[in-house]
């Protein structure tokens, strides 16, 4: 019975540790959230109060056919959408292999409060939890 | 019934008992890794958006896992150690770390070469690459922590605690995804769900991760084979 207790001991002691860890990484993580999220979504972005012109980033869908190449090919202006706002982004270089209509992606770069309009310095894909081989893909995209 | 497993506490009975195990671990493991990478590289499908570059998913995913996984058993072990006392816990669970730091190397630099074609860079700072990086430091730590006191009972305890400590991270790496936006995709195998990966995908991931798990059990008990045959002479050695 002595030798019961005292390894219950033990593991009470042990668990009031790790949960006290839990606890504090819990309240660092909880005061740290705005600032592990990767980026913004348009609609958090426009709820921003601060007019610096911070060094940002923000994320969602590209917006259907709002894709535009400037006559040299160079610029590109689009659209991220998070279905509820959306934001105007201009950017010039290499869009990544995934850059497409409705393809997460997520911009970096400075937003212009009064033209309304981010002006993007590096723009990265992201791509979703699906995996499937382009038939099944093309056959589901019919289904619709 | 727990008095009944006291005897394989014995370390030098735990020794001949894992002899067979890990031949068999090793035997099992080297084809099935060899099945896996086949199907993988040559025979499963590309994918509708990343196209060839999937592939890279068999090796960083199944790495990945076992990082992850390492990090459990070792938590476990040091939490029976610190409880039950029996020596042979700590020293089981100082072995993974060396072996696990090799798995979370393999997975972040997987990671980064499957970042560039996809989503354009190499790395970013975001909360599951971040965590993870954070992973291989922890593994760094406790390495250290065991050749800091590597003759010294000091050394289990301190190991023990670290690993405790550092359990913490394994669920936020788990849930970064989903706790925070992030530039890493969501989980597409182990999730609510069920799995969100066409089963031509799926199949070769699960041979390839059984087969990665099979030999970093074989490593791990090739490793505690000579820490206990380390222990023993260092033992005879201090009878003199």
């Amino acid at each position: 019975m002595v030798l019961k207790n005292k390894k219950l001991k033990r593991f009470s002691f042990l668990l009031a540790v790790f949960l006290s860890i839990a606890l504090a990484t819990f309240f660092v993580l909880k005061a740290l959230d705005e600032k592990i999220v990767f980026f913004y979504t348009p609609s958090k972005l426009f709820e921003k109060e601060e007019d610096k012109m911070q060094y940002i980033r923000v994320g969602g869908l590209v917006k259907e056919k709002s894709i535009n190449f400037s006559d040299d090919g160079l610029k590109v202006n689009f659209m991220i959408t998070d279905n509820k706002n959306t934001v105007n982004v201009m950017f010039e270089g290499i869009l990544p292999d995934l850059f497409r209509e409705n393809q997460g992606v997520v911009a970096e770069g400075r937003f212009n409060k009064e033209k309304k309009i981010f002006m993007a310095e590096k723009v990265l894909a992201k791509h979703d939890e699906n995996y499937m081989p382009p038939e099944i893909h093309k056959a589901l995209e019919e289904e619709k | 019934m727990l008095r009944k497993l006291h005897k394989y506490a014995n370390p030098n009975k735990f020794s001949l008992i894992i002899m067979p195990i890990k031949n068999v671990c090793l035997y099992t493991a080297l084809p099935l890794i060899a099945i896996g990478l086949i199907i993988g590289l040559f025979f499963s499908p590309p994918d509708y958006q990343q196209g060839e570059t999937v592939r890279i998913m068999y090796i960083h995913v199944s790495s990945a896992w076992i990082s992850l996984f390492a990090y459990v058993l070792i938590f476990l072990l040091s939490v029976f150690y610190l409880i039950w006392k029996f020596p042979l816990f700590v020293l089981m669970a100082k072995e993974i770390p060396f072996v696990a730091i090799i798995f979370t190397l393999i997975t972040l630099i997987t990671g980064s070469l499957w970042g560039k074609p996809t989503w354009g860079t190499y790395w970013v700072w975001d909360a599951r690459l971040t965590s993870f990086l954070i992973l291989l430091f922890i593994y760094l730590g406790l390495i250290f922590i065991d050749k800091a006191f590597k003759y010294n009972v000091n050394g289990d305890l301190s190991f023990s605690y670290l690993s405790i400590i550092g359990a913490i991270n394994i669920p936020i790496i788990k849930f970064s995804v989903d706790w925070w936006n992030t530039l890493h995709q969501p989980a597409s195998v182990i999730r609510a769900s069920g799995p969100s990966i066409n089963i031509e995908m799926l199949i070769p991931l699960m041979i390839m991760s059984t087969g990665v798990l099979l030999l970093f059990f074989y490593l791990i008990f090739t490793n505690i084979q000579s820490a206990i045959a380390e222990k023993k002479i260092l033992f005879l050695s201090s009878k003199d």
